[in-house]
């Protein structure tokens, strides 16, 4: 599934990297440690957090993730998005908590492959 | 052939807006020259693992970089506050970082496992109050 259609069904806020959602989703993880992200995502992975400093855009440069999103109606800090438009890192956000936007996304297929 | 690239970065202590800068910079320079994506990943997660040791820990530090047709060495020098018990810090799930830096999700005590388990040989040496040096190879082919 396409990055737009999951920000569409899943009502998502596009923070950064509105020209760059064309892409196609590589299953998930879900995690607040920066180590634990940096040592167990995928590329081309959604990296759900509530971390919303700006040492995040890093890690999803340097793990190649598909997108961030921030949990819990969690607004990035101003340095976070600067850096992200930089580094051309997606950050979306959702409403929902950790656990509920993973159960949905599970519910679309999304990971269940991997 | 030896050594065909060597470089040294310089990484301060306690700089978060630039932690991960020289991580990503090796990423780029290795993805320019054809290294498999595989020993990247290797070499990302020890770079950047090493890097916000210095960040979160040292005064200062560098990370040199070597490469040469068989393998990639990165040594880390940092003046910082040494580490007292290795075999203890080499432990996952140990750490000594403080609340603040647990609350922005460091912390985890898998950063000198994590540079170990990618690297392919690993040294570290420590002296108290002088700072800590790691020896990581990871073999290109």
């Amino acid at each position: 599934m396409k990055l737009a259609e999951i920000i569409k069904i899943l009502n998502l806020n596009v923070i950064t990297g509105e020209n760059d959602l064309d892409k196609e989703v590589n299953g998930g993880y879900a995690s607040d440690l920066l180590s634990d992200v940096i040592a167990n995502a995928q590329n081309g992975q959604l990296w759900i957090t509530m971390q919303t400093h700006v040492n995040i855009v890093a890690v999803a440069v340097l793990k190649e993730l598909l997108a961030i999103i921030i949990v819990n109606g969690r607004n990035p800090a101003d340095d976070t998005i600067q850096k992200a438009k930089e580094q051309g890192v997606v950050i979306l956000s959702s409403n929902l908590s950790a656990f509920k936007l993973c159960g949905k996304l599970y519910e679309l297929g999304i990971g269940k492959d991997v | 052939m030896n050594e065909f690239f060597s470089q040294t970065y310089e990484i301060k202590g306690k700089d978060f807006q630039n932690a991960g800068k020289v991580s990503t910079g090796i990423k780029t320079l290795l993805k320019q020259l054809g290294i498999k994506p595989e020993i990247i990943r290797k070499v990302a997660i020890a770079c950047y693992e090493a890097e916000m040791n210095i960040v979160m820990y040292a005064k200062t530090g560098t990370m040199k970089l070597d490469i040469d047709t068989k393998k990639i060495k990165i040594t880390v020098l940092d003046q910082g506050p040494g580490i007292q018990d290795i075999d203890l810090a080499m432990k996952e799930g140990y750490s000594t970082a403080t609340p603040e830096m647990r609350e922005m999700g460091f912390g985890a005590g898998m950063g000198l496992p994590n540079i170990k388990k990618n690297s392919d040989e690993f040294k570290i040496e420590s002296s108290i109050g002088e700072g800590t040096k790691l020896e990581i190879t990871i073999f290109i082919n």
